[in-house]
């Protein structure tokens, strides 16, 4: 695949998962309607309408603000507010080598430079976000910086900066965002049936619909069903998703610096800081250049890996980096 | 019948002369525009040049020989006329600046010196700009020169006054030796 057809595919899995996350949003509402408004008389869907509404707004909203949300919810920083604040010269000197780094590999990949954020967290790791390279931030630990030298810090912003290239972030940021809407959304439908909307009801639907019953019965467990996994469902695709693209970016960001070396080197450092990055949540595990929560299910390939680790093994990448770094 | 086909065959045949000459002029524009991008880099070196010599030169005293050779070859890198007189002439000015950073390990109160180290961070900074820039050029140029010089669209291009872009190649034949080569493979 080359570059425009990874954002061409890109553009259209972005729309594919809006475009599930609003259907999935107008079955929980047409539910909603059907179980607990339809069982008291109410003919018009409002259930679905509103759904939809809602659902088409907080999919907009995580096009165009998943990346402010992600920024916010792992508490980075502004590269321009944590410079006053460095504590030592050391710290402002590297701070203004990581400006300089990302500056320069966007000089080499002929994008924009994107925003620069630190986030305070001793760990190493870094992620990229936004909808286009021309709205994109990235986003690296105090930890990394204090860990790599100048050019492994090149290899993982170009890594980052692949992501950008490709579009990866726009699928990535947007996923991250709507599997996070997704969990709230089945938590209060969950909830809105443990306060008995339904218990009550359902005698009195089944004498008024007869034969009906049943039917409903079954749809209504469907529908619980869906409510249930759809967060998990949700996890898994960004896994799935995020998992096959690392070795893409490990490959063009070493492609950006000419370089594989430095990344291979800098993967091997962050591999073995074992210790998990507290200040990246769960919800944006995927974007991370390595996995933030340090689970032990991504070390080998496999079944249960495939379905649950965000990242594909470690040293699997490395190899293949320091492959690269022979040929050339 | 046989009119239609004529005239379905040259609507295509516009249509792709169209769709190429404008791809070209696309490819164009951008190979130009990496090459401003090179000459925004040097020109930011240029800049930085003197306050590098200007912290250091209290320090360094002894090396003037080797400040003053900086200095030269920055004002002639400045002076250049034309691509290959400035590629020559940066690379030049390239060397100068190498031999000055090795001097400085020399010197440990350089080493430790913040202003120092910040300047040489960005200078080291600009350097590595100017090489990204000169490899994005060569990325764009490339891909121009492919898309002319590939058939069918080279029947036209060169009708149409395109003409193939000159890569960035290094000039002097010191910046083309081989750096020295340790087969130990300590690591």
């Amino acid at each position: 695949m080359n570059l425009l057809e990874q954002q061409a595919s890109n553009k259209r899995r972005t729309w594919v998962v809006m475009a599930a996350f609003v259907a999935f949003f107008v079955v929980l509402g047409y539910g909603f309607d059907l179980f607990y408004l339809g069982a008291r008389g109410v003919s018009f869907p409002i259930g679905a309408v509103a759904a939809l509404g809602l659902g088409s707004v907080s999919a907009l909203a995580g096009y165009y603000g998943g990346d402010r949300a992600v920024l916010l919810a792992s508490h980075a920083v502004p590269l321009e507010t944590s410079v006053p604040s460095a504590s030592s010269d050391e710290q402002r000197f590297k701070l203004k080598q990581l400006d300089n780094v990302v500056e320069e590999i966007a000089i080499a990949a002929g994008l924009p430079k994107p925003k620069v954020y630190v986030v305070p967290d001793p760990d190493p790791n870094a992620f990229a976000t936004g909808r286009d390279p021309q709205h994109a931030s990235i986003a690296v630990t105090s930890g990394l910086l204090d860990l790599l030298t100048r050019e492994e810090l090149q290899g993982v912003v170009a890594h980052e900066l692949s992501h950008v290239r490709n579009l990866d972030v726009r699928l990535l940021t947007v996923i991250a965002a709507l599997v996070g809407a997704v969990a709230l959304l089945s938590d209060w439908a969950l909830r809105g049936m443990r306060y008995g909307a339904l218990r009550g009801d359902r005698s009195h639907s089944r004498e008024k619909r007869g034969g009906g019953g049943a039917l409903m019965l079954v749809l209504f467990v469907l529908w619980l069903a869906a409510a249930i996994v759809a967060p998990l469902v949700g996890q898994i695709l960004a896994m799935a998703v995020s998992r096959r693209r690392e070795y893409l970016a490990d490959a063009s960001g070493a492609a950006l610096t000419r370089n594989p070396g430095a990344l291979a080197d800098a993967l091997d450092r962050i591999d073995s800081a074992v210790e998990p990055t507290r200040a990246i949540k769960r919800g944006s595990a995927h974007l991370c250049i390595a996995d933030p929560l340090g689970r032990a299910v991504g070390i080998r390939e496999g079944f249960w890996p495939d379905l649950l680790a965000t990242h594909p093994p470690m040293k699997n990448r490395i190899a293949a980096l320091r492959q690269m770094a022979y040929q050339h | 019948m046989a009119f239609w086909v004529i005239v379905a065959v040259v609507a295509l045949l516009a249509i792709w002369i169209i769709a190429t000459y404008n791809r070209l002029i696309g490819l164009r524009n951008q190979t130009a525009n990496g090459w401003r991008q090179i000459d925004v880099q040097l020109k930011r070196r240029h800049d930085l040049i003197p306050n590098l010599v200007n912290t250091v030169r209290g320090a360094m005293e002894f090396e003037r020989d080797t400040l003053t050779q900086v200095m030269e070859a920055r004002a002639r890198a400045a002076a250049a006329t034309g691509p290959t007189d400035a590629a020559r002439r940066e690379g030049e000015l390239t060397q100068a600046l190498g031999r000055l950073f090795a001097l400085a390990e020399n010197y440990p109160t350089l080493r430790a010196n913040e202003n120092v180290k910040m300047l040489q961070e960005e200078l080291t900074s600009t350097e590595n700009k100017v090489g990204f820039a000169r490899q994005f050029y060569n990325d764009i140029a490339t891909n121009y020169n492919i898309s002319q010089q590939t058939f069918p669209a080279n029947m036209m291009a060169s009708s149409f006054g395109f003409s193939r872009a000159e890569l960035f190649e290094l000039q002097s034949e010191t910046e083309r030796q081989v750096p020295a080569v340790d087969l130990s493979m300590r690591k």
